[in-house]
């Protein structure tokens, strides 16, 4: 099967590639928000614990 | 001698509220008003047709008696948290549950029960046929006391938030779809006249399971809200 | 086996054994997720019926999924938090609710867009789509529940409360919508996403799924562990933590 013919998807690509993309997005927020959240919150207890 | 003086405390509290509201008439008269004018609100904005009407007709009754029975849960427990009555029934060791319950009796009886003695009138404004009024009423018996018991569960979990209201409305409305479900049917199976009995006994059914079930997670709440 | 479990619940420990733990679920869940991709994009046949927009449901069923357990998983440490008062239970609970919320919004969209093709709409009241909308409410409900509080033990307390008479309510509520959509819909509109399919067809459905508990179980342990050290801002112990 040819690039082009996947990229198509029977016709479909627009309706494939988006939820496809979505779920990609949604998976990749909830990582960095994963990890900015606990980057926040280890600062602000080193933060802390420096200032003791 | 337990049971008798729980039974006493749960006749109190349901007598005691019902003198209050009945100092404060419109109080109780205001959801009603609220019923009637969310009713009207629907042929104003799609048509004075009665016919057209008649389809949603059920739907619109169920819809604004859910409302209307929302807008007044949120004070349930607001003025016995506030003036610590709450906290002695927290501390009185009496089961917290059947207290609770009462007032949810006496909650009802002055804005669900109204809601539904007004349902036929209200129904009928909008076309449903008098073969529907007892499907109307019954369902509407059933569904707006399971709706207490719900709204007793969120009015409880939420006493003393800022707006309130509107939360209590986010947290119970999903919940109360099943009833909204069942209930309209039922409406609309007799409109068309077959039997309204499955979706009624359906509505028993969770009605049962919430009274059962219901004044536990109410009393639970309910500490917490109080101990916090 | 009670002192295990107590030594997990204590903060510190949680905290040490969570970071071990997440990039054992986390560079798992990339590989099968990628495969199940590949798999679903690449290898599997097209329908016979959907063509090639049938390849949505590798994303759109595992997401629908997820959106279900989470939420049980959500209910089941609400309720060991307020039983058993363990406070890890509660911070488990508040850590799970964004992602299970983020995975009911993403089954919706899939199946959404997955409906256009197949039906010509962009929404359609079909039993599932409309499960998971009110999934989504009751969602919404608890983080809103849960924002509305200052007092961190009532926000722990109160949503516990809401997410266990959730739960209970989810299958009266599924089943009320099941019998809602059979009465008005005609059959072609229900067969949403299995027709008679071939059990190959359904590999990368499983491979995706499996995917995603990885990705869960990397997801919560940064979550919870983000919630440990907010919660336990003014403990001794946190001095010392990496």
């Amino acid at each position: 099967m040819d690039l082009n013919e996947f990229f198509r998807m029977g016709g479909y690509a627009g309706y494939v590639w988006t939820s496809y993309g979505l779920t990609a997005l949604v998976l990749l927020l909830n990582w960095s928000a994963a990890r900015r959240r606990e980057a926040q919150e280890q600062d602000s207890a080193r933060r802390r614990s420096g200032t003791d | 001698m337990r049971r008798a003086a729980t039974t006493a405390a749960a006749n109190l509290v349901f007598r005691r509220d019902l003198t209050l509201a009945w100092r404060r008439w419109d109080e109780v008269a205001q959801p009603l008003i609220f019923y009637v004018v969310v009713t009207t609100l629907f042929p104003l904005a799609t048509t004075p047709d009665l016919s057209q009407l008649r389809v949603i007709s059920g739907g619109v009754v169920w819809v604004a008696a859910l409302l209307a029975s929302l807008l007044a849960l949120e004070s349930l427990f607001r003025s016995d948290v506030e003036d610590g009555t709450m906290e002695q029934w927290v501390l009185s060791g009496q089961p917290l549950g059947w207290l609770l319950l009462a007032k949810v009796a006496s909650h009802w009886v002055l804005t669900g029960l109204p809601l539904v003695i007004m349902s036929p009138v209200v129904g009928t404004a909008l076309g449903l046929p008098f073969d529907a009024w007892g499907a109307l009423v019954a369902s509407l018996l059933l569904g707006t006391a399971t709706l207490s018991i719900l709204g007793g569960i969120g009015a409880a979990l939420t006493v003393g938030v800022r707006r309130g209201s509107v939360l209590l409305s986010l947290l119970v409305l999903p919940l109360a779809m099943p009833l909204l479900i069942f209930g309209s049917r039922a409406v609309g199976m007799a409109m068309d006249g077959d039997s309204p009995a499955g979706p009624l006994q359906l509505l028993a059914a969770i009605f049962f399971l919430t009274l059962s079930l219901g004044p536990l997670a109410m009393s639970a709440a309910i500490r917490i809200s109080v101990e916090s | 086996m009670w002192l295990w479990f107590h030594k997990l619940a204590s903060p510190p420990h949680a905290y040490r054994v969570l970071g071990k733990l997440a990039p054992w679920f986390g560079w798992p869940a990339l590989a099968t997720i990628l495969l199940a991709t590949w798999w679903g994009l690449v290898k599997a046949p097209a329908d016979y019926q959907q063509g090639d927009a049938f390849r949505i449901l590798y994303v759109h069923a595992p997401s629908a999924w997820m959106s279900m357990f989470i939420y049980v998983v959500m209910a089941i440490a609400a309720a060991v938090g307020l039983i058993w008062r363990i406070k890890l239970a509660h911070a488990a609970a508040a850590a799970a609710a964004p992602i299970g919320a983020s995975f009911t919004f993403l089954a919706l969209a899939t199946g959404s867009i997955w409906g256009k093709p197949m039906w010509g709409t962009w929404w359609v009241w079909d039993a599932r789509l409309t499960s998971e909308l009110i999934l989504l409410f009751l969602y919404l409900g608890y983080m809103a529940l849960r924002s509305s509080f200052d007092d961190p033990q009532r926000a722990d307390r109160a949503s516990a409360v809401l997410a266990i008479v959730g739960v209970i309510n989810v299958p009266i509520i599924h089943y009320s919508v099941e019998w809602w959509t059979t009465l008005h819909q005609p059959a072609s509109v229900t067969k949403i996403d299995k027709p008679s399919i071939a059990i190959e067809m359904l590999y990368p459905l499983f491979i995706m799924i499996i995917g995603f508990q990885l990705y869960f179980g990397w997801a919560i342990s940064r979550r919870l562990r983000g919630e440990i050290l907010r919660r336990e801002r003014n403990a001794s112990w946190l001095k010392e933590a990496r």
